[in-house]
Order: structure tokens, then sequence, then C-alpha cells
């Protein structure tokens, strides 16, 4: 059971023993209330837990708004890495702890929370609506064994962001697909970099992931089958991608810091004086416009590049879904917090604080939305979130996942024998046969 | 001239001639010991057979249905798994390095705060503030000061060769791994030099008066007389020290994540047991941990060749 931060208090400088006795006394007394009345706000009404993944504070403000006279929302930040964000859940969840109620779960680790008993169903007339007004992408993200098990929050996405001065110089046509191999001679013929997200972490199998479906490829297919899941990443897909990072990992456009570049690292190579092009979040928009206004004035953006000429791009798919804890006290008003959460105003309110984009074409069309981005940045995530690929679902994910940083890290390690010996070693980790 | 020890004899008293008063005194302090034994035996016990007792499984915490009985399996594909001898090799790698310079560097730090006249309070106060930080601080210190982006490392070394302001120290595996040793130096140096200082201090003063008036210059007072008295400490300070570097995590953890293969035994069973939730293998692999660190405090003892009862004084 979550203890509320009430009875941490009482740091006092301590006079004597009896003082100190008196005090632990009623420390110990005040720790008892608040285990008895932790789950119950101020007035009798039900507080609900929303763990939530650390943001500029739209999900805080959206618990404000969806409380009722009947419970309370409050929330509590998880790490903002995603594998620790999962690591955490899961070890509380599966101690059967009573004091989450509600949490933010990253796409990839719906299906192994749901495969884990970790997530109370969903109502089949709530999964209906859900489905209705998000995505389809969005709507797929959150399903495993046929059943809606989170409900689909955010639908972020990535386009190419581009630096205007530099493609002029650079005398590159941004209003046509562009490919991966152009911008990299683009950005190494004039002096410029390539940001992208290549850190042994969870974001660079994102951009693998995306690299291999915009060749018309996948990682793994027939995921239900779990361990016996098909490893499909050893294919000429799988050596488009290993390509396109050799030849940026071995480029002049690859930035300093590539084998550890998260989000913020490329964000920083973008806004330096020799920033180029980058492939980031949709939040991206508004990062520069006050430390570094000239860059946000110089900010471009099109479609993801393509990874073979002609075919058209999968962007990255991210988000998150918000998913009710099968051992809350409070699984029906948790449901029902929940549904308030996802509404698609709810979703525009929450993405004109933080910049994550709604998982619903109602959100897109909230007027929030669009004071907050150009009309034709909000048409272009949009295009972008429909064309995305979302990586597998399955419950092994973070098995593949880990098994692909391994074999795919650092860049520049990667060659045309990388696709077939990560596929190799996912299979001997999905078995049992290798360490991971 | 030869090394001078006190001899073993004259630090052990004839067990024939214990009292009746200091074998009641023994039992006596036994019984008093036990409940905190029994209670710490409990304590530790229980999650060791459990341990043990899960490394015969399959087990995944998020998969529970597939959880089977394999025997000695998981053991079987730790021992012939690659990725488990590269951590060990780093593991003992990181061990030897950063013990080896700890040594040199805490001794001459032990000199310091014994031979000191002046400031002497300020001076070990100086020397030990590394080892008041906690780990994962100084580890984030250091990650700072390795930052391609943000520390000051290749700034303000860039004129050595092989640095320069685009240096990504951790971006290959040997800049990563002599960042992380450097880090673990730093803030573990002041407990080595500690310990050595107190084996320092029992070396009686006569001792090293006679060899001085005996015309022993200062390098074979250091190697004839000091560092020979000074074996227990020595191999107390070693030992210590070796089974908390084998056991290294913090550093890794916050500076690289076990990227550029820079992955500890600890770090392999945490990313098994703790991200990957399993169990059963995560389990085996702490088992293994466990019996490699027994193994290395029994090989430690042996090269010293020092009686543990002798280094306690008794």
């Amino acid at each position: 059971m979550h203890v509320p931060k009430r009875s941490r208090g009482g740091l006092v400088p301590l006079g004597h023993s009896g003082t100190r006795r008196r005090l632990a006394g009623s420390l110990a007394a005040l720790a008892t209330a608040a285990g008895v009345l932790s789950a119950c706000g101020s007035g009798g009404t039900t507080t609900l837990v929303w763990y939530i993944n650390p943001d500029s504070g739209g999900q805080a403000a959206i618990a404000k708004t969806c409380s009722t006279s009947q419970y309370t929302i409050t929330t509590q930040t998880l790490p903002q890495d995603a594998n620790q964000l999962r690591v955490q859940l899961a070890r509380r969840l599966e101690a059967h702890d009573s004091g989450i109620d509600l949490m933010s779960i990253d796409p990839p680790y719906t299906a192994e929370f749901a495969n884990g008993g970790l997530l109370a169903p969903i109502p089949q007339a709530e999964q209906a609506t859900l489905k209705q007004q998000s995505f389809k992408g969005a709507a797929d993200a959150a399903t495993w064994n046929g059943q809606l098990v989170v409900y689909p929050f955010w639908s972020n996405t990535q386009v190419l962001w581009y630096r205007k001065s530099f493609v002029q110089k650079a005398g590159l046509d941004m209003n046509q697909p562009v490919t991966w191999a152009q911008i990299i001679k683009a950005a190494s013929d004039n002096g410029g970099t390539v940001a992208v997200q290549a850190n042994k972490y969870e974001g660079y199998v994102v951009w693998i992931n995306a690299l291999v479906s915009g060749a018309g490829g996948s990682l793994v297919q027939d995921a239900s089958a779990g361990v016996d899941a098909k490893v499909t990443i050893n294919s000429q897909a799988g050596e488009d991608a290993a390509q396109v990072i050799e030849d940026l990992a071995h480029s002049k456009a690859a930035p300093p810091d590539l084998s550890i570049a998260q989000e913020g690292q490329a964000g920083s190579a973008f806004g330096a004086a020799n920033g180029a092009f980058m492939v980031n979040w949709t939040y991206i928009w508004h990062n520069y416009d006050t430390t570094q206004p000239d860059v946000a004035k110089d900010i471009g953006y099109t479609m993801y590049p393509e990874t073979v000429q002609g075919q058209p791009a999968r962007p990255p798919y991210g988000g998150i879904g918000i998913g009710v804890s099968s051992y809350s006290k409070h699984i029906a008003d948790a449901q029902q917090a929940a549904a308030c959460l996802v509404a698609p105003k709810q979703q525009a309110a929450q993405a004109a604080i933080t910049g994550n984009m709604p998982a619903s074409p109602a959100g897109y069309q909230d007027p929030a939305i669009q004071k907050l981005f150009p009309a034709d940045l909000i048409k272009l995530f949009e295009d972008s979130v429909n064309a995305a690929a979302p990586r597998t679902v399955t419950p092994y994910w973070s098995d593949i996942s880990g098994a692909i940083q391994s074999t795919w890290h650092p860049p520049t390690s990667v060659s045309s024998s990388t696709p077939s010996a990560s596929a190799t070693f996912i299979h001997d980790v999905l078995t049992g046969k290798k360490l991971l | 001239m030869t090394a001078t020890t006190i001899p073993r004899d004259q630090t052990k008293a004839a067990p024939a001639a214990a009292s009746d008063r200091s074998v009641a005194e023994n039992r006596l302090g036994q019984k008093l010991v036990a409940p905190a034994l029994i209670l710490m035996v409990l304590v530790t016990a229980y999650p060791m057979l459990q341990a043990l007792y899960l490394s015969l499984f399959r087990y995944r915490l998020t998969t529970p249905d597939d959880k089977a009985f394999v025997g000695l399996g998981n053991y079987g594909v730790i021992l012939t798994d690659s990725l488990f001898w590269k951590d060990t090799l780093n593991t003992v790698l990181i061990m030897l390095i950063t013990v080896a310079v700890e040594l040199v560097i805490g001794f001459a730090f032990a000199m310091v705060m014994h031979r000191i006249i002046f400031a002497r309070g300020v001076m070990r106060t100086a020397i030990l503030i590394p080892y008041g930080i906690i780990t994962v601080v100084s580890a984030f210190a250091w990650q700072f000061t390795f930052s391609i982006n943000n520390g000051w490392v290749n700034g303000t070394f860039g004129w050595l060769p092989g640095i320069s302001s685009t240096t990504n120290w951790y971006g290959d595996h040997w800049h990563a791994m002599f960042a992380i040793m450097v880090s673990e130096i730093w803030k573990t140096t002041p407990f080595m030099a500690l310990l050595l200082l107190a084996g320092l201090s029992q070396i009686s003063e006569d001792m090293l008066e006679a060899a001085k008036v005996d015309g022993a210059t200062a390098a074979q007072r250091l190697f004839k007389v000091i560092i020979p008295n000074m074996r227990a400490a020595i191999m107390v300070a070693v030992l210590f020290r070796a089974l908390d570097a084998f056991r290294i995590f913090d550093n890794i953890f916050i500076m690289t994540k076990g990227a550029q293969n820079t992955e500890s035994s600890s770090f392999l069973t945490y990313r098994q047991a703790i991200e990957q939730f399993q169990l059963g293998m995560g389990s085996a692999l702490s088992v293994l941990l466990f019996l490699t660190v027994l193994l290395l405090a029994y090989l430690i003892v042996k090269l010293f060749r020092v009686d543990l009862a002798q280094a306690r004084g008794e």
C-alpha cells in the first residue's frame, strides 16, 4: 500500500529522549492512520494513484480535471527510461501492490503486462468506444490476444526535422520524399550532422524498426506464438537498414556522440552550429523556443526519410496507453477515471502542455492543438501516425529489443552480417539458449 | 638485510594455558552473540536457499505459466555462454587494475596521513572525503566529467595524444572501461588508505629506529620492515577491496549501463533477475557470483599466507 508523504514529516531537531519518545509515538500513530486512510482522500473520497512517465505537467493537469466528487486522481512519477519504467511497474505489480491504480505504459510493453495478468480487463463496451475514437495504429498497439488492454492516450511519431538554412545551402528539395542516403550525403558534403537516437536503449530499436519496416520488412512475425515467433530481421530489408546505419556511423555526418545519443543529445546536436537533420518525436517543435529562438525559426519538417528510394517510409510509433492495475482496490473507479483521461478533449489538453500528440483524430481537431502547431505540421503528424510501423506486440518484446541492442550496438559495428547475427541471437535468447 | 617481522609465536597465547575463567568468558560471549547470529542466519539463509531453489527452474515473472524445472540447465547455459565469460573477464580486469592502483595510491595516502605533522586532521579528512560520497553521486560526477557534451576532460586534456574535443569516452570499450575504473579508484582509494593506515600505525617505532641505527636506507626500511610487518593489514585491505571491486555495479549502471561491453558479473545478474524478470537464470547467476566471491576470498587468504586470527590481533 502506498504510504503518503505525510509519514515522512516531523524531521525537527530533538531536545531530549522524552520528546523523542513522544514524537516517535506520534509518528507511529500518524503512520498507522495514514495507512488506514491512504485509500481515502479528504471528505471520504477515494484517492486513485496514477503512475506517470515524466512530462512537463500535462498528465498532472488532466488528473485534476478528471477528479470527481467520488475520487481524486493523484500522480506519481516513474523513471524517464522506458525500460526502467517497465521494471518498476512490473516489479511492484508482481508483488500485488494495491497502491497503483492507474499507470502510463509504453506500447511495446503492453503485451507483457497483459500476458502477466497485471492489467484489469477493459469492459467490452468501453473497448468498442476506444477503438472507434483512436487511430488504428494506436488501437493495434494497445491490443493483445484480440482484446484492447490499455486505454490509448498518446500516439507519438517521428518526422524528419531539418535546418532550412542548411538544406538551402545543400540544394536539397525537401518537398519531395528524401532517403536516408540523400540526407547523409547532403550533411556529409556540407559539414552538417544527422542526429538520430543510437544509444544502447529502446530508442535505438525504434530507429532500427522504422528502417526495417521502411524497407518493407519486419523484425518479428507471428508474435502470438510467443517464444516460437518467427524472427524475420535477417532479410533484404534488414540489410537495407544495416546499410543506412553503417553509412551514417562511418560518415562525417555522424555526430561525435552518436553511440550514446538519446532524444536529448540528438536535440542538442541538431541545435548546434553544424546541426542539419534530425529524426525525433513531435515535442521537438517547441524545444528551442526559449533557449535558441534562432534555431526555432530555422526548423523545417517533412516526412520520415525513406530507407529505400521510392518505397514509402514507415515512421516510428510511440506513445502511451493507460492501464488499470488488476491489483487496484478501486478498479471500477479507475476505469471510469481512465475513460475520462483518454477522452479526446483531455488528450488535446495534455498535448497542449507537453507536445505529445493525441491518440485520436478528434484530439487532433481540438482548438488547443490547432493553436500549438502549424496546420501543415499537424497534417504531417497525422499522416505519419497513419503510416507508422508499431513495434511488434509480444510479451517477449524486451528480450527481442535487448537482443537487437546487443547485436546492433555500437552503430559503427553494424555491417551487412549484423541482421543474420541478430536473428540467430534473438532466436537463441527467446529459446533460452543464450544469455541476454 | 632480511625482512624483519615479529615472530608469529609471540602473538599467540598458548591454548593450554587458558584458565577456567577465560573458558567461562568465552562461553558467555558465545551466548551473547548467539541471538544476533541466529537472526542473521535466518535473514540471510532464507534468500540464499530460495535463490538456490529458483536457480533450478525456468521461471519468468511475466510468463508465469511457462515455469518448468530444468535442473542444472540454467548453469549449463550460463557456463557455456560467451557473454558470461566476457563479463567475468571485464570484472576480473576491473578488479585487478583498480585494486593494484588503489594499493599504491592508498599506501601513499596512508603514509601521508601517518607521517604528516601539520594540519593532520584537515589532511586526513580531505583524503577520506571521496569515500564519504555516495557511489551513485560520484558516478554521476564522473559521468559528467567524461561526457563529450558537458565534461571537462576533453577540454583540459586535449593537448594529450589521443584526446580531442570529439573524444567520446563512452563510445568504445577501452575508453569506457578507463572512465569506469577512474571513477572506481577515486571513490574507494580512501578506504584502502584507511585500512593501510591502521596497519601502519601498528608498526613499532623501535623497530624502525633499530633499522635506522643499523644503517638501513628509507627504501630498505619500507620494503624490509614496514611492508612485511603490514602483511596482515595489506591482506585485509586487498581482500575487502577485491571482493568489493568484484561486485562493481553502481559505476557501470550510471556511466554506461553496460554498453560497449562494459558489463560486470553483478550487472549481468541484475539484468537477468530484475530487468528481464528471469528469476531462474538470475538466481543461477547470483549463486555463481556468490561462489566466485567465496573462491576469491579463499585464494587471497591463501596467497598472503596470513592467519586471520593474527590479523585480528588474537
